[in-house]
């Protein structure tokens, strides 16, 4: 348990290190899930456009 | 390289990396990151904060990278018109702003152990400051016009204008001699040289890889959607054209391809 309470205190420099590593995760997670999120909700879109020119084709 | 300019074919190259890049960046993230945060030593002057070094310099070797194939891009739109180029360097864009925020902000982190203060208005400092700038600036710019390829133009223009500040950067440490620290690593005749040992150049490089290729498979992600995004303003287009009768010809313009929709318009 010291040993991990050692680690996480970084030297006393826990509330430096942690924020940046923090961060970094956020942006390079954060990124991706949007970047994902947005082709999804476009493809979703593109197949209705899609669909409705068809069914309008038909009507 | 022109026939890259076909979207079909750009396509087919970039997803085709897609897979590899993702691949080799999650592992090296899975290699790199226990190595950086558990097995590497702490510096003798600056203990654990050395850590952050391996999230601060990959962020900004990215802030950079991005900077230069936005302008690349942005070079070839305008001399060329190359579609594809302009959709790379749109795709970028916000990667970029990122990883410049996150270069900006886990230096102020490493800076205030170190220094004794988050900022200070020296070269490397102030110049990275003013390219997280130019990235808004690109950003705000594309959207300013109603006409799309207007936007588009302005902000390549704000890219290429702003490249100047890249060398600076670069050179920044050398030119001015303050607070921040000189490059560690040197590429030059006679290969790779490092002031560091090893063992921190190891992780470095790991964390390097790792958000370099993170970069090139996300940017596929964001290439499709921006394809898609033109897709769908043309079908919109087209449908809103076919209502209104004002142009018979937009049926069978669903598919269009995306690339020729600032000329759909025109027509």
């Amino acid at each position: 348990m010291d040993t991990l309470m050692n680690y996480l205190a970084m030297g006393g420099y826990a509330a430096w290190v942690w924020p940046s590593y923090g961060l970094a995760t956020i942006g390079v997670v954060g990124v991706l899930l949007v970047s994902r999120r947005t082709l999804k909700t476009r493809e979703r879109e593109f197949e209705m456009l899609k669909n409705a020119r068809r069914g309008g084709g038909q009507s | 390289m022109h026939r890259f300019a076909n979207p079909t074919q750009f396509m087919r190259i970039a997803n085709a990396i897609y897979p590899w890049a993702a691949g080799l960046s999650v592992i090296l993230f899975l290699i790199g990151l226990p190595i950086a945060l558990i097995t590497s030593p702490p510096d003798y002057q600056q203990s654990e904060t050395v850590r952050i070094m391996y999230v601060h310099v990959p962020s900004a070797w990215l802030a950079l990278m991005i900077y230069g194939i936005m302008a690349g891009g942005s070079a070839a739109f305008l001399i060329w018109r190359h579609p594809m180029a302009n959709l790379a360097a749109k795709a970028s864009a916000p990667m970029g702003a990122v990883f410049t925020g996150l270069a900006l902000i886990t230096g102020m982190l490493w800076g205030q152990p170190m220094w004794g203060t988050f900022w200070v208005w020296d070269g490397r400092l102030t110049s990275f400051l003013i390219l997280f700038f130019l990235y808004l600036g690109y950003l705000a710019l594309g959207d300013a016009f109603e006409d799309s390829e207007r936007g588009d133009k302005a902000a390549a223009i704000l890219c290429l204008v702003g490249s100047v500040n890249i060398p600076i950067i670069h050179f920044s440490v050398e030119w001015w001699n303050t607070l921040h620290q000189p490059s560690i690593v040197k590429l030059g005749g006679d290969g790779v040289k490092s002031t560091v040992d090893g063992s921190i150049l190891l992780p470095l490089f790991l964390m390097l890889g790792a958000f370099t290729f993170y970069y090139f498979a996300v940017l596929v992600l964001r290439l499709r959607s921006e394809l898609l995004a033109a897709k769908i303003r043309n079908a919109r287009m087209s449908q809103v054209a076919t209502h209104a009768a004002i142009d018979p010809a937009a049926e069978g313009r669903l598919f269009v391809d995306s690339a020729r929709l600032p000329r759909a318009s025109a027509e």
